[in-house]
């Protein structure tokens, strides 16, 4: 026995309310970030991950106190990624009580805000996340490139080589995303998440096309992820986090129980 | 009654967490603070710590947090707390940053988890150890007190600690190796594990940690 795999379900919130909504039993305000947040604590969720998509600079303000108020009430670690671009973004959610932030187009464009901020803040609390798409190559060998602007830009990286950077940079975590998978309900795309779990010593958190508990026992078991993130399974109780556990140990993997 | 509760702040990362917790499990009044005057003061004291150990160190000689842990320790004799990089600056020395002294309170030293480190069927472990592992309690100790034996707490560290004194060990977790988890002396307890974010389980010790009279 030891350290378990990681179910982290993921929120995405403008201007301090979650979108999408979620549907639990006898929620008051399906957009209340902290009763969402406050639920899946005790579903027993290992981590929580917000991402931000807000546009504007006053919406930011408020999921920054959106942020203060969750970690008030919710004492498992809180990631929170979007609009990620410099220091002072990184030290504002670490101060309003994220313990980790994910840095995704930043790092692309500036390779050496991972540097920085992981020696600034500690490799702990520094993410790189990773939005990769198959592209094979003439040959027809499965190859993977980092894509941004939503999986419509293709960067010309190719996704193992820059986790592998992103690592020795000094990113504590990866969180691999497949944009050909994610909204897909398909399952992870396994190909991706076993080369870059191998390629580094880093934990990866496997994220992206999520719809059956299977696809989470399959993302630990082939893909070597070391922890799953999901939003929708968990959003529309079609499953809880205490389903998935069991059903990943009954699979044979550690969770937290 | 907790009393005050002083969290010893010398700079390197949002104690806020730790501050919250504390309050949400009944703590009448937490300061987060390098003053002199209010540490000595405190009824009970936290130790906590992130990032590099180097920084770390130099901080806390710096703003003389050193010196206020000693006194808190033996002198006011107030229950101590310690967690994470706190409980590594506790040791004699660190591996981590190319070797660097630490306060010796606790004879030990902390070491790099290794690369690679496999589990005891050969299986490549991650560093950093980061997530939820079974803590062992290797001690009866008041700051267990309605914690089941190997519940798990949330680590994140790629160096671990090792007291010489194993007798002053209270937990063990493993991970490739067999890791402090828990050094208890005294009116100190010190743990590598983030009780602050180990959802209930944490906020029982801290509750604990709130109604200790500071004797094993």
């Amino acid at each position: 026995m030891g350290l378990a795999k990681r179910i982290i379900p993921c929120l995405d919130v403008e201007n301090g309310r979650v979108v999408k909504g979620v549907n639990f039993v006898d929620i008051r305000d399906a957009g209340d970030p902290v009763e969402i947040a406050m639920r899946y604590n005790e579903q027993g969720a290992d981590e929580l991950c917000f991402l931000d998509i807000t546009a504007s600079h006053e919406g930011r303000d408020t999921t920054v106190h959106t942020v203060e108020q969750i970690a008030e009430h919710v004492f498992i670690p809180l990631t929170v990624g979007g609009g990620i671009r410099a220091i002072e973004d990184i030290r504002t959610m670490l101060n309003a009580g994220a313990d980790k932030v994910s840095i995704n187009t930043a790092a692309i464009h500036n390779p050496e805000l991972v540097r920085e901020s992981a020696q600034r803040f500690g490799s702990q609390c520094i993410i790189v996340a990773i939005d990769a798409k198959r592209v094979d190559d003439v040959e027809g060998q499965p190859r993977w490139e980092i894509f941004t602007h939503g999986g419509r830009k293709p960067t010309g990286i190719d996704a193992v080589a820059w986790a592998m950077r992103m690592a020795e940079l000094g990113a504590g975590e990866i969180l691999l995303t497949s944009m050909d998978r994610d909204g897909t309900k398909n399952g992870f795309e396994l190909g991706v998440t076993r080369a870059i779990t191998d390629a580094v010593e880093i934990p990866v958190i496997a994220s992206g096309g999520v719809g059956t508990l299977d696809h989470l026992v399959d993302g630990v078991i082939q893909g070597g992820a070391d922890a799953v993130l999901a939003a929708s399974i968990f959003h529309f109780g079609e499953y809880t986090v205490p389903q998935a556990k069991a059903y990943m140990a009954q699979h044979g993997i550690e969770v937290r129980r | 009654m907790s009393g005050i509760v002083a969290v010893i702040d010398y700079g390197m990362g949002n104690l806020h967490s730790v501050a919250s917790a504390l309050e949400h499990v009944g703590a009448s009044e937490v300061v987060v603070t390098h003053d002199a005057d209010v540490i000595r003061q405190a009824d009970r004291v936290v130790f906590p710590g992130v990032g590099g150990i180097r920084d770390c160190m130099s901080e806390i000689r710096r703003l003389k947090c050193d010196e206020l842990l000693a006194q808190a320790l033996t002198q006011q004799q107030v229950p101590v707390l310690a967690i994470c990089v706190g409980l590594q600056a506790l040791m004699s020395r660190s591996e981590e940053n190319d070797g660097v002294d630490c306060l010796d309170t606790i004879p030990g030293e902390v070491r790099y988890f290794g690369n690679p480190l496999t589990d005891a069927e050969g299986a490549r472990l991650k560093v950093p150890h980061m997530g939820w592992n079974e803590v062992h309690q290797t001690m009866n100790h008041p700051l267990w007190a309605g914690i089941p034996d190997m519940t798990r707490f949330y680590f994140v560290h790629s160096y671990y600690a090792h007291a010489w004194d194993r007798s002053l060990l209270a937990g063990s977790v493993q991970y490739g190796v067999s890791a402090d988890a828990a050094l208890a002396r005294d009116n100190l307890f010190a743990v590598q594990f983030h009780p602050e974010k180990s959802a209930t389980a944490g906020l029982r010790l801290l509750k604990n940690f709130l109604e200790w009279n500071g004797q094993c």
